[in-house]
Order: structure tokens, then C-alpha cells, then sequence
């Protein structure tokens, strides 16, 4: 008796130390190329092809060179905050609506519209990006602020409705009856009652709409070409070194962190939200 | 339907009508701007696709440039000559980037989502690891596997070899592979968790009283249930690896034959102000998403949104 149950004891602790072994390959997995990018970016420039887990001597030189007035990176992350924060705040603000009516209301084709939404994000950006430049190119948008916000909320718009109508459906229904039989039109129980209630939900999704916005590059890629007007990622894509043609790797990797490193933040911070978001929504 | 607030005093026909009108009234400023930002370039992408720009000489002498309706000229054009091969190469890559890359992080996916959902403590501290890869923008995460395959670089020193990665051929398509998944297999294991986490542990005391082995239970038990969350990660993945774009760019290059994809070449395209080969291009590659999209649907029977919608 007692020897069966050591076995089974010993037999659980080895399973146990596979499975930590397993999930240590899948942290290592996900933050192993992450971690070499910090590290990367803390090394002198001399020593850039260090392979050593550890730089040594660790070094800011990468950050310095990064912030330097001429690589225009400050302008740059300006540029990237207002296009996604704009993007975000647009997307709650048309988003919410769309998904008040669809998880909260009796109407007819719901099922349809809620599917066309979602299928609109589901486009190629190419086939997106081919009239948009010529539209843009016409009306003098080339270069602004809008010829990358506007397309922007083909991604975000529908991703968020999505995500929102999940929230919105989870509230309990009898709070918006209760409050329109004390006589609240649905307009009221939606900003007394609803909203408050959401505003977790509607948190999570402004965070992911966030960074769905701060990553896009195809779009700013393509609908700018002033220096002064470019998002991060666009000018760290471009970063070319001081001699000429080879890579500045350890700027990029400077730069990495730098645009990187505010999201992961949150993402660690809020990883529970932005899960309950994800997987409710399906969709990326 | 019968949840849907359609209970009480406030039932009725009437009141279905106004909710109607709200509706249509909260639901208009998002369709709004999705027939600005979507409609209206899809109407136009077919328009641009379907018209030739035309060079002539004007009374004066000088050469003019028009535009006129070509018929499936830009179509035929992608198939034939030099472009036909640039085209050919690029479908050919899209597809088996999204094979590849679809497969093996479906697998991976799996596996990760397997062994998180067993592990109890630090659950929290590996979703949060997963999320790592999914918030760095791709075209930073294209210049981070640029850096680790440089010639140089830290994979050629593991290995302990020198390999071209970045340089073309077969290994920049391995380097994109590799990237995307290191990318987007959390992502799917993220997902497949989720739906792991809603399958009941009655079913799996059941079939452990019933003496069903590991395997059994994976194959008999955990697949089936989890079929409809791994359907929805894969397809979406399957949509979004075959619109590719910034991953190659960055970590490759643009018009690179081992790696150019149907986006980049339509990007190209429309960047030199060649709209409408861009606008075929980009066309046939919404018309390939479609398809792909509506055979998966079909052959696996994916849980979309209408019906999962319905179910709830």
C-alpha cells in the first residue's frame, strides 16, 4: 500500500518536473528573441556580435544614438502616439454604438450585420491601400496625419465592435428592464446603466485596439514620405547607419525596445483583460 | 431568441419596431465608415483593376498619358511575360507561407495550449509570456530575426555554421517561417487555452473511470471539444498569413523573388504609381482569401460567427 503510493508520488513529481520543464521552453520561446533584443540593444557598438547571454560592459551608447536629433525617432514616436491614440479613440467612439445595438437590441438581419462587420476586416490591406493612395494623392492627404488614421479603422473598427458586442452581451439583461420600467428610455439605461457597467470592457478593448493601431506599418509605410510625418516603426525600418550600408543593428535594437517596451509593459500589466478580450472576441 | 430582451410587459411588435430605429440610427456611423474605408476601396480596386493607362503623342507632339478601360487586360498581363513570373512567384510563396507557416503553428499552438492548461501555478506568468511576441509590432519583430540571422549573428553562432539567411533562396523562406511562427504560435495557443479551459473535467473523470488511455482521451475527448476554438484560431491565422506583408519587407526586403508575397507585390505595384496591375494584383488575392476562406468553411465546417451567435 504504502509502496504503491510512493510510486504514484514519484511517478507525479516526474510528470510534474516535464511539465515545468515544457513551460520553461515556452517562456524561453516566447521572450528568448525579446530578451536578445534588450540585450542587443545594451551592448557597445564594438561589441555587437557579442554572443554572450550578458553584455559586457553594458552600454547606452545604442540608446544615445537612438535619440539623436538627426534620426528624428522622438518626432516619431509623437507620430505614432497621436495615429493610434486618434484611431483609438475614434474606433471606441463609432464602435461602442454599433455594439450597444448589436448585443442589446431586437432587431431584424442582426446576425448578418454583425457578420459583415466582421468580415470586413478580413480584406487584404493591398487591395485597401491601391484606391486609397490614389484618393489620398487627389486631396492632398499624402503626408497627414489622416491618410493613416482613416484607413487604420478598417482594422480596428471591426475588431473592436466584435470584441465590444462580447462585453455588452454579458451584462446581465434584466438591469435595462428594471430601469425602463422605472422609466429610463434605452438611450438613458445605455449611458446610466450600460456604460458604467462596460467600462472594464470597453478599458480591454481600447488597449487592444491600441496596439493593433501602434503595430500597423503597411499603411504608414506607404501613405508617407516625409521624415517629419513617419510612425516609429516606419523610421526604425529605415535607420541606416552612419557607414553607409551596413545595418545599424544596435540603434534598431535601441529602437525595438524603445517602441516595444511601453506595450509589453502593459500588456504585462493588463494580461488578464486583454485575454478575456482576445479569446472572446476570436479574432486577432 | 428568447434572450434577447424580448420577455416582459415590454414585448411586443411595437416595441421591436423602435428598437429597429435605434438600431439602424446607433449602427450607421460605424457603416459609415466602412463604406468609406472598405467599400468604397474595394468598388474602386475592381474599377482601377479593369482600366489601362494608355501613352500617346498630342497634336504638339508630346507624349500624353490616359487612362482607359482595358478590360481583363492587368488580369491577362499578371499571367504572361516577365510580370507573369514575378506574379506566379509571388502566389506561389503566399501559398506556402500560409501552409507552412498555418501548420506548424497550429501544432505548436496546441502543444502550448496542452501544456498551459495543465500547469497550474504561473499560468498567469506564461499567458502573460505568450502575449510578448503578439505585442511587438511585426516590422520591429522582422528587424529582431533580421539581427538574429545576420550573418553574424546569434543563430549562425548556435549552429555553428555560416548560413545566408537574409540573403535569398530557400533559407530567407525558412527565416520568415521561423519569425511568423515565433510571432503568432502563442497567439493560437492563447486561443486554443480558451477553449480548453470551457471543456467540463466530468467528461475526463468519465473516461478516466472508463480506463481510456492519455492518447485516447486527447484523440476521443479533449480534440473534438476543442475543434471549434482551434477552427476559428486557424482560420483566421490562414486569412492573415495570406495577406503577408510586413514580416517579408522587413526582415527580406521588398521585391525579393524567395520571399515576395501577393501584398508586397501589390504594395510595389501601387507605390510606383502602377495602379492598375496593383489593383488586379490586390483583386486576385481578395478573390484567393474568399476562396481559401469559403473551402475551409465548407470542408471543416469552421464555427463562424453566425453560427456560434446562434448557438449562444
Amino acid at each position: 500500500m504504502s509502496d504503491s503510493t510512493g510510486t504514484r508520488r514519484r511517478r507525479l513529481s516526474v510528470r510534474r518536473l516535464g511539465d515545468h520543464a515544457s513551460l520553461v521552453a515556452v517562456a524561453v520561446f516566447c521572450l528568448g528573441p525579446f530578451y536578445w533584443m534588450v540585450v542587443s540593444s545594451l551592448r557597445r557598438t564594438q561589441d555587437i556580435f557579442d554572443s554572450a547571454p550578458l553584455p559586457s560592459p553594458v552600454s547606452l551608447d545604442n540608446y544615445r544614438a537612438v535619440f539623436q536629433p538627426g534620426n528624428g525617432f522622438v518626432r516619431a514616436l509623437g507620430n505614432s502616439l497621436v495615429v493610434a491614440g486618434v484611431t483609438t479613440i475614434l474606433t471606441l467612439i463609432v464602435g461602442v454604438f454599433a455594439a450597444y445595438a448589436l448585443a442589446r437590441l431586437n432587431f431584424r438581419f442582426k446576425r448578418p450585420v454583425l457578420a459583415l462587420i466582421v468580415a470586413t476586416s478580413m480584406f487584404p490591406g493591398s487591395l485597401l491601400i491601391v484606391p486609397l493612395l490614389k484618393l489620398f494623392t487627389d486631396i492632398g492627404w499624402i503626408n497627414s496625419y489622416q491618410a493613416m488614421i482613416v484607413p487604420n479603422l478598417s482594422f480596428a473598427l471591426p475588431l473592436a465592435v466584435w470584441n465590444l458586442t462580447a462585453f455588452f452581451r454579458q451584462l446581465p439583461f434584466e438591469l435595462e428592464q428594471a430601469a425602463m420600467v422605472d422609466g429610463c428610455g434605452a438611450g438613458q439605461a445605455f449611458r446610466k446603466i450600460i456604460l458604467p457597467l462596460a467600462a472594464p470592457g470597453v478599458f480591454t478593448t481600447a488597449i487592444i485596439t491600441f496596439v493593433v493601431a501602434w503595430n500597423e506599418f503597411m499603411i504608414a509605410l506607404a501613405m508617407v514620405n516625409d521624415q517629419d510625418m513617419k510612425t516609429a516603426n516606419v523610421i526604425v525600418a529605415q535607420f541606416t547607419g552612419q557607414h553607409g550600408f551596413d545595418q545599424p543593428f544596435g540603434t534598431q535594437m535601441a529602437a525595438g525596445v524603445v517602441v516595444t517596451v511601453p506595450l509589453v509593459i502593459a500588456v504585462l500589466v493588463f494580461q488578464r483583460r486583454i485575454v478575456a478580450g482576445l479569446t472572446s472576441g476570436g479574432l486577432k | 431568441m428568447t434572450a434577447y430582451g424580448g420577455a416582459g410587459p415590454l414585448a411586443g411588435p411595437a416595441r421591436r419596431v423602435g428598437q429597429g430605429r435605434l438600431a439602424v440610427a446607433l449602427l450607421s456611423p460605424t457603416f459609415a465608415v466602412l463604406a468609406v474605408v472598405i467599400a468604397f476601396p474595394i468598388v474602386a480596386a475592381v474599377w482601377d483593376s479593369l482600366r489601362v493607362t494608355t501613352e500617346g503623342l498630342n497634336a504638339d507632339g508630346l507624349v500624353v498619358q490616359g487612362e482607359r478601360f482595358g478590360g481583363l487586360t492587368n488580369y491577362t498581363n499578371l499571367f504572361s511575360g516577365a510580370a507573369g513570373d514575378r506574379f506566379r512567384t509571388a502566389l506561389g510563396n503566399t501559398t506556402f507561407f500560409t501552409v507552412t507557416t498555418v501548420a506548424i503553428e497550429t501544432v505548436l499552438g496546441l502543444a502550448m495550449a496542452l501544456l498551459m492548461h495543465r500547469a497550474f501555478r504561473g499560468r498567469a506568468l506564461f499567458r502573460a509570456a505568450v502575449l510578448v511576441p503578439w505585442a511587438i509590432p511585426t516590422a520591429i519583430s522582422a528587424l529582431l530575426w533580421r539581427w538574429i540571422f545576420a550573418t553574424d549573428g546569434v543563430a549562425n553562432t548556435i549552429l555553428g555554421r555560416q548560413v545566408l539567411w537574409t540573403a535569398d533562396g530557400i533559407q530567407a523562406k525558412f527565416a520568415v517561417i521561423i519569425a511568423d511562427t515565433w510571432k503568432t504560435a502563442p497567439f493560437v495557443a492563447l486561443l486554443v487555452l480558451a477553449g480548453l479551459q470551457v471543456i467540463p473535467r466530468e467528461v475526463y473523470e468519465a473516461a478516466s473511470v472508463d480506463g481510456a488511455t492519455g492518447v485516447r482521451r486527447f484523440f476521443r475527448i479533449t480534440l473534438p471539444l476543442v475543434k471549434p476554438a482551434l477552427l476559428v484560431a486557424v482560420m483566421f491565422r490562414m486569412m492573415d498569413a495570406l495577406r503577408m506583408f510586413d514580416l517579408p519587407q522587413v526582415l527580406v526586403g521588398a521585391r525579393e523573388p524567395a520571399v515576395e508575397t501577393l501584398s508586397q507585390l501589390a504594395w510595389d505595384e501601387a507605390t510606383n504609381l502602377r495602379y492598375g496591375p496593383a489593383a488586379a494584383c490586390a483583386t486576385l488575392l481578395f478573390g484567393y482569401i474568399a476562396l481559401a476562406a469559403y473551402v475551409f468553411v465548407r470542408l471543416l465546417g469552421a464555427d463562424l460567427v453566425g453560427d456560434r451567435e446562434a448557438r449562444r
